[in-house]
């Protein structure tokens, strides 16, 4: 049972970064940006909070500290989404290639400033963890659901759950949403009713950049004690998520939490009894979520459901 | 009257051609004089000097141009494979395990190979092309047979290719003091051709060499025969292609076959430079694949762009490392980059109106 318990807990570790930044990249796309600078913005976000987090943590710590970097997470990957903004909106430039530009600057900007800033050059920044929590008051001693989803977790996978929700609801109840549906679908015929494609455009873009942000911190936070200018390729993962889940928020989360639960498998086999005992090299189990992820794809991809108009910048003369 | 017409038309065709070359100039003059915005932030006094050797520091002695060969080799042969992928509409992102796959390949038969002789080298670049190609071709069949995204496949490919190869090297050529592959045969390093003569000191050899010649092969493959005609065609439009009787199943595979090909080829030139590169057996994805993203960007896709883009990113990298002498930290040159990449896409908007400039002079002279 508490390998049980223990699989869950660390299966929300992986899942919740997946899916916020997945979900980032949904509002782009679905508005008709494609978004492959997930990774780069996820980096900045960590970069941001995480220095925040070292320069308050001697006046600050728990939950406030983390409420207040999440703010900081989301703010500057907005901040950082806009130039991905200009680029494929303004100036109508190959979203592709912005994408990568930022990809590249995101890194290559954090170990830069870090270097300034930090004393003797050191490119990581440590951090102390006094985020986690042990267990949520009351809902904690529930049996099993208790232990499931209320012991040893971080307030950042309850966000996470509220983010899947508010982003259903956002996309497909309100009158934002169905515009920037529009956006991606036919641009040209949102514009004929009077709606700003540029404006939805931005909005999405820059939804992705914060929830990108904040997936960056959410990764750091749960997984490490330091922060090395990388986020282990987490963003490219998500775009390969957000495909996976064909655009659409629940089969987003639900492609997360399949991806979640291989990675945690490959992380954790050799504590799994029965699955440390078949003697397999611990290579296999890392290729697994991957593998998996592929064949799930191959059964699923044959109709695609991508956003007609992504990619392609909107231009109000063509027909 | 007519005559007038002609040169008018000579003219706007040559500005067309002349349009890719001066944005991508544009784009990195622009990325440059940023990158002195931030060394002017970062340290006012020493800026100009930075900038300086950013500028000139490659360019010093005969070993520092060998130099700027020996780093452009392998984000060439990346380069030309994303290249070529673009220029069937395909997004080749799996360069990176394409290329370690390749690496491996090519040690493995550097090190176990070693009967060869004088041919060795040839085999083991051969093994590296063919474990390339055989990791893009799974992406390609799932793209044409199951409309399965290729930038996706690619990424998972990247990741599993990754650990393969550790897996792979464990098993096969580890030398466990080390963590890392075992050194290959002497006979399995590619010769220097000559260019140890014209850049004594430098870690350049005969891979440059290869580099380029490939880069014309490819040039004429794309627009000089058939078969590159048909691969394009299938990237301006699968539907129209296959209309006109084109099998566009095979060209997607071809195409991705060929463009891991180019990146497995990029991984044996770099692990046979005879300069002391191992496999390491860690976690990390090879960055020269994604470099290869940003020299088939800046030479728009084009072959010959892609070869003289790699030189400049080798160019920038060396005098990067001299520019530490000034105290600045070498992620500058990674900034610099990325800013021209994007203004490169900037750049490409400015290329479309000269475009429709002279697309619209044709229309009027009909």
């Amino acid at each position: 049972m508490s390998t049980l318990f223990f699989l869950v807990q660390q299966t929300m570790f992986f899942t919740v970064p997946l899916m916020v930044v997945a979900l980032g990249g949904m509002f782009s796309e679905r508005s008709g940006v494609i978004n492959i600078a997930l990774e780069g913005i996820m980096i900045i976000g960590g970069f941001c909070s995480i220095l925040f987090i070292k320069m308050m943590e001697n006046t600050m710590s728990g939950q406030p500290l983390l409420i207040l970097a999440i703010l900081i997470a989301m703010v500057s990957g907005a901040l950082f989404s806009l130039l991905h903004a200009y680029a494929s909106i303004n100036m109508k430039a190959d979203q592709t290639i912005s994408g990568t530009a930022l990809n590249m600057l995101a890194p290559a900007l954090s170990i830069f400033l870090a270097r300034m800033i930090q004393a003797e050059g050191v490119q990581q920044i440590q951090f102390k963890n006094t985020f986690r929590i042990e267990k949520v008051p009351f809902l904690g001693d529930i049996p099993v659901i208790g232990d499931l989803f209320f012991r040893n977790t971080y307030i950042t996978t309850y966000i996470g759950i509220a983010i899947l929700i508010l982003s259903a609801i956002l996309l497909y109840k309100t009158k934002f949403g169905l515009r920037l549906r529009a956006c991606g679908e036919h641009p040209q015929a949102a514009d004929s009713v009077g709606v700003s494609v540029y404006k939805m455009r931005y909005a999405g873009v820059l939804i992705s950049g914060a929830l990108s942000g904040l997936g960056g911190l959410i990764f750091v936070v749960t997984t490490s004690t330091n922060f090395n200018a990388t986020v282990a390729g987490y963003g490219f993962l998500a775009l390969a998520v957000l495909i996976f889940g064909q655009w659409k928020p629940f089969y987003i989360a639900g492609a997360a939490l399949f991806f979640g639960f291989m990675k945690t498998i490959s992380a954790t086999y050799s504590s799994i009894p029965f699955l440390y005992n078949l003697q397999i090299t611990g290579y296999v189990y890392k290729m697994v979520p991957y593998i998996a992820t592929l064949i799930v794809l191959i059964f699923s991809s044959k109709r695609s459901q991508a956003p007609k108009a992504e990619g392609i910048p909107y231009d109000q003369g063509s027909r | 009257m007519s005559n007038k017409e002609k040169k008018g038309g000579i003219l706007s065709r040559n500005l067309d051609k002349l349009a890719g070359p001066v944005s991508s100039v544009g784009a990195i003059v622009t990325g440059l004089l940023f990158g002195l915005i931030v060394l002017l932030i970062a340290n006012p006094s020493n800026a100009l000097s930075g900038f300086w050797w950013i500028i000139s520091g490659a360019l010093q002695t005969p070993q520092d141009i060998g130099n700027i060969l020996y780093y452009a080799t392998p984000i060439i042969m990346t380069g030309l494979s994303v290249a070529f992928a673009f220029k069937t509409s395909l997004f080749n992102i799996g360069a990176s395990g394409q290329f370690i796959l390749g690496a491996y390949g090519a040690v493995l038969v550097g090190v176990r190979l070693s009967s060869l002789g004088p041919v060795h080298w040839v085999v083991a670049l051969l093994a590296s092309m063919v474990f390339g190609a055989l990791w893009a071709l799974i992406p390609g069949i799932l793209k044409a047979y199951r409309n399965v995204n290729e930038v996706i496949s690619c990424i998972m490919f990247n990741y599993i290719g990754m650990y393969l190869t550790n897996s792979l090297v464990k098993e096969t050529v580890y030398h466990q003091l080390t963590n890392r592959s075992v050194p290959v045969a002497e006979t399995a390093n590619i010769p220097s051709m000559g260019l140890n003569f014209i850049f004594p000191g430098s870690k350049v050899n005969g891979g440059i060499i290869i580099a380029a010649v490939i880069a014309v092969v490819l040039y004429f493959v794309l627009n000089k025969t058939t078969f590159g005609f048909e691969l394009k065609a299938c990237g301006y439009n699968r539907h129209a292609s296959r209309y006109a009787g084109i099998n566009e199943k095979k060209s997607i595979v071809l195409s991705m076959v060929i463009a891991g090909a180019l990146a497995g080829l990029g991984g044996g030139l770099l692990y046979l430079a005879g300069t002391g590169k191992y496999i390491y057996v860690q976690d990390t994805l090879a960055p020269e694949g994604f470099s290869g993203i940003s020299v088939a960007l800046l030479g728009m896709s084009h072959p010959i762009g892609s070869f003289f883009a790699g030189l400049f990113i080798g160019y920038i990298t060396v005098g990067g490392s001299y520019m530490q002498l000034s105290g600045f930290k070498p992620e500058i040159i990674d900034i610099i980059t990325a800013a021209i990449i994007y203004f490169a896409a900037f750049a490409l908007l400015f290329r479309n109106i000269l475009h429709r400039i002279n697309f619209r002079k044709g229309g009027e002279r009909t």
